[in-house]
């Protein structure tokens, strides 16, 4: 906390808080927990339009799928925990936001884990890496929610450090929707699940923090501990007693723990609560009033119940083994009041806990794009160069650690564009998750768009129709004039982007701090995005024999921020742009192409350009092709510039001959480049060989991730 | 309408689904809680997951429950147990089917689409395939290399082959002794698979080999 804001609480108090209450306000007026610094500028975003049932301001954002059917969605951080202990920060990074879809009364059917890490030639990094994917797999697959996707990143700038996203969907009838708050008084406050332990404390101040050198040591017991078999039955038990009815408010235990959770709950529209803090269960002997308000345990959840429903509730949570507990009830009087063993221990107006007033730090806007001469290597140097990049690898040793098959839904597999999920027998819900913060640090605004214009290029590559985003945004201290900047910039260009294609942001997450002694990260808006797409109309990846190679839209001298740059240590360049307008059209008409059954197979170009996207599509179905990148359809003539720009609004499509004509004509800038066919890749400019090599040999050097790990397979 | 029980133990995780397949294969199908009775049933399906989170051994806890002296009935009785991934772990562990599942040959978590060749057409769960023939389906599973002392006394009834049909070891996920995915008892009637027909038994997932199993199994409990 701020002196001014231990000024601001002392003059509302009239006293000094005591012990009890100071931790608690803390707590409540951290970052992480109040996004006191980001909540004027996020007001920026759309978050309201047809598809959405409820936008940002409770544990998740609810859209609508069809009249039977709503799909709950939500992305959280977990960066510091996990940056410490990497397993545990981890697993309760997905664990936290599966209970944040859940208390909407939804089922978890899949998350998406974006996760980002330093070079991988220090071990540090690899550990970080394993330990991190470890924690994922085992909760993940532990309670039945297939991870279908995510993105893995590897960065000089985060040494040291990780960034662990954890996106959530899930899917629920609208009748059984709860609300996270309350609307009446005396209803009791159940808490089932695990019991409360010293983990987590002062978690989301610690997460409100940058790292410092010894982080591993002093900071661990402010990471939580993973319990995915209690989880995996706190989702049965909750459903279970949703569908009774008797359920009048939902909230799970995350940061700021029962405090957070029961403030919130009780403060929104006014109402008050009393916790009798004695009686919550407790994992270790001698715990003090503070530590069991603030603690933030994990798999945990609190209950709103009439006094006349706890019984049969409770049965519920019987039935499944489960511990529970009536720990404070509803009042109208706006205060927050906690007993210990018949003692007040604290008592505050709610407002005070769950108002905290925000702060506006100063901006100064930072430059780092400028001109720079295009590196003159030959086209086989560059391609071999990005190729082997550990963020263009294959990520299969990543997602088949991860049961991405559980629950029956998973029609589009990881290591696609997007995910797909079997909703009903006619449609699917698309998923996907992107950011680059190497365009997003050049220039915030453009990165920022560029993350929602991916977005869209990945649902509409598998047939899908954008229906709503969620935004997690990943940042230094914001106390760093150029990186409160950068933040303001990046949530503008989200807002753009957004409006552009009328998308609305229906849930959020801010994570500021992310720094190590010191070294701040790369501004790193991450956007998730879902989709609808008809089960029937989903196309293929891969290139089949004998198919067209074609390409949408317009490639610009734009190797800024590039896998090519990164690969060659160079800095500046201008980051790729969004040209709003062309986007949206390229996206209706892969759409309307794949309505008309055009085409055989789309993927969207970004990271490492048309060169590696022509790759990855060979390499998926084991079929080569000769490509003439010369006729791509380019502002520019220098093959390394088309080859590598990672501009926007661009698409590969393989269709069959008899398609050209209708194709043609559904876009700007379209051309075809080469046909699909042998076993070698071939790329040509004017006729002339780049490269050749065979698939196999592509193959091999793409699925070498684990390799590089010094892991077998 | 031949009824199935699909056994949640406390972790169990694919209970909807196999739910879902079986009943898609004509049969009918509830979930039954573990502490529930087995009465009124005519098979019984013990799905995949991490029943008590794998603690011990994978399968060891729930092997130990009460409701599987029921399950042992059924066995006894000759009609159909079917046990998948996290319930052939559970078989084996209650000795209703031979051999154990050791952690896979690289000990982590591994979920992908294999080929299977079908060895044995002859059990209730495998009478609609035919013999040699080669399916698809999906593993998920840490713990999977089965092991017997004496593999010629076991019932192999899938084995993880390669498309073609060849037993070789690059299509061994797991390490299993002779690329064994699936065994069954003596008699036929309780058959363990690593592999889950259930996530094969929809053409948008990717297949429909695995309906054929549970289209079998409601078959043969109908005669």
């Amino acid at each position: 906390m701020f002196e001014h804001e231990e000024k601001l609480i002392r003059e509302r108090l009239g006293r000094e808080p005591n012990e009890v209450e100071k931790a608690m306000l803390e707590v409540m007026w951290s970052e992480h927990a109040s996004y006191k610094s980001s909540r004027p500028l996020l007001k920026l975003l759309p978050t309201e339009n047809e598809h959405v049932v409820l936008g940002p301001g409770e544990d998740a954002g609810i859209v609508k799928f069809d009249d039977e059917t709503w799909i709950a969605v939500g992305i959280e951080s977990h960066n510091h925990p996990s940056a410490v202990e990497p397993y545990g920060g981890a697993a309760t990074g997905v664990g936290g936001i599966v209970r944040d879809i859940l208390c909407m009364g939804a089922r978890p059917i899949a998350l998406l884990d974006p996760i980002r890490f330093g070079p991988l030639e220090k071990e540090r990094n690899r550990y970080l890496l394993q330990g991190v994917v470890k924690g994922i797999a085992d909760y993940g697959n532990r309670i039945g929610v297939p991870t279908v996707g995510g993105e893995t990143e590897f960065d000089e700038s985060l040494d040291n450090y990780t960034l662990v996203n954890v996106a959530c969907v899930g899917i629920m009838r609208p009748e059984h929707l709860i609300h996270s708050y309350v609307e009446e008084a005396g209803l009791k406050l159940i808490l089932v699940g695990n019991r409360t332990g010293r983990d987590g404390i002062h978690g989301v101040t610690f997460a409100s923090e940058e790292l410092s050198e010894n982080a591993e040591e002093e900071d661990r017991s402010a990471v939580q501990i993973p319990d995915p078999f209690t989880e995996k039955l706190l989702i049965e038990a909750t459903l279970e007693a949703v569908y009774t009815g008797k359920v009048k408010a939902l909230k799970d235990l995350g940061g700021g723990g029962l405090t957070c959770a029961s403030s919130e709950m009780a403060g929104k529209k006014g109402f008050g609560a009393v916790i009798y803090a004695d009686r919550v269960p407790l994992r270790e002997p001698n715990m003090t009033p503070t530590e069991v308000m603030i603690s933030e345990s994990q798999e945990r959840m609190l209950f709103a119940v009439r006094d006349e429903d706890v019984e049969e509730i409770g049965k519920i949570f019987e039935k499944y083994g489960l511990e529970w507990m009536v720990v404070g009830e509803i009042i109208n009087e706006p205060r927050y009041i906690v007993y210990w063993k018949g003692e007040k221990v604290a008592d505050l107006p709610i407002d005070l806990l769950t108002e905290v007033p925000t702060i506006e730090w100063e901006m100064k806007p930072y430059r780092l794009e400028r001109d720079v001469e295009t590196p003159k290597i030959s086209f086989s140097d560059a391609f071999e160069l990005v190729w082997s990049s550990p963020n263009i690898l294959s990520k299969r040793w990543i997602w088949e650690q991860y049961d991405h098959e559980v629950q029956g839904r998973t029609v589009v597999k990881p290591g696609r564009d997007a995910a797909v999920l079997k909703i009903n027998e006619r449609y699917g819900l698309a998923f996907v998750a992107d950011g680059n913060p190497n365009h997003s640090h050049l220039n915030p605004y453009h990165g920022a768009m560029g993350a929602v214009a991916e977005v869209v290029r990945n649902l509409v590559s598998v047939g899908a129709e954008p229906l709503a985003l969620v935004d997690n945004l990943n940042f230094a201290s914001p106390e760093r004039p150029e990186v409160y900047w950068s933040f303001a910039e990046a949530v503008r260009g989200l807002a753009d982007a957004a409006r552009a294609f009328g998308l609305a942001y229906v849930s959020g997450n801010v994570s500021f701090y992310n720094e190590v002694v010191d070294r701040p990260i790369k501004p790193t808006p991450v956007v998730a995005g879902l989709g609808k797409v008809k089960l029937e109309k989903i196309p293929g990846f891969g290139l089949e024999e004998g198919l067209l190679i074609g390409i949408v839209g317009i490639t610009k001298r734009e190797l800024g921020g590039s896998e090519l740059y990164a690969r060659l240590d160079i800095e500046g360049g201008t980051a790729p742009r969004v040209n709003l307008e062309e986007e949206k059209a390229n996206a209706e008409g892969i759409l309307e192409a794949i309505r008309r059954g055009l085409v055989k197979a789309v993927h969207d170009v970004s990271r490492g350009g048309i060169a590696v996207a022509l790759a990855e599509m060979a390499v998926v179905s084991g079929v080569g092709f000769t490509a003439d990148l010369s006729k791509v359809p380019a502002e520019t003539s220098n093959p390394l510039e088309v080859s590598f720009s990672e501009s926007h609004g661009r698409y590969i499509v393989a269709f069959p001959e008899e398609s050209l004509e209708e194709l043609k004509e559904l876009f700007g800038h379209f051309a075809v480049i080469g046909r699909a066919g042998g076993s070698d890749a071939v790329f040509l400019w004017n006729g002339e060989e780049l490269l050749g090599k065979p698939v196999s040999e592509l193959k091999d050097a793409h699925e070498s991730l684990s390799r590089l790990l010094g892991e077998g397979e | 309408m031949v009824k199935f029980a699909v056994v949640v133990f406390p972790g169990t995780n694919c209970d909807f689904e196999t739910e879902r397949a079986i009943r898609k294969a004509g049969g009918e199908a509830e979930r039954v809680w573990y502490k529930t009775s087995l009465k009124d049933f005519d098979g019984v399906v013990l799905p995949g997951g991490f029943s008590y989170a794998d603690y011990l051994r994978a399968g060891a806890i729930a092997a130990r429950q009460e409701i599987m002296e029921e399950v042992k009935e059924f066995a006894r009785e000759g009609r159909p147990v079917l046990g998948i991934c996290n319930g052939f772990q559970v078989l084996t562990e209650s000795e209703l089917l031979p051999g154990a599942l050791r952690p896979n040959r690289v000990p982590r978590f591994i979920c992908r689409w294999v080929h299977l060749r079908v060895v044995d057409t002859e059990t209730p769960f495998t009478q609609f395939y035919e013999p040699g023939e080669v399916i698809r389906m999906p593993i998920a599973h840490a713990e999977g290399n089965y092991y017997t002392d004496d593999p010629s006394k076991v019932r192999v009834v899938f084995q993880y082959s390669d498309e073609k049909g060849n037993i070789t070891e690059e299509a061994n996920p797991n390490g299993s002794i002779m690329n064994i995915a699936a065994v069954a008892n003596e008699r036929g009637n309780v058959l363990g698979t690593m592999p889950h027909p259930e996530r094969a038994s929809d053409r948008f997932l990717g297949s429909e080999d695995g309906l054929r199993l549970f289209r079998s199994m409601v078959e043969w409990a109908r005669r």
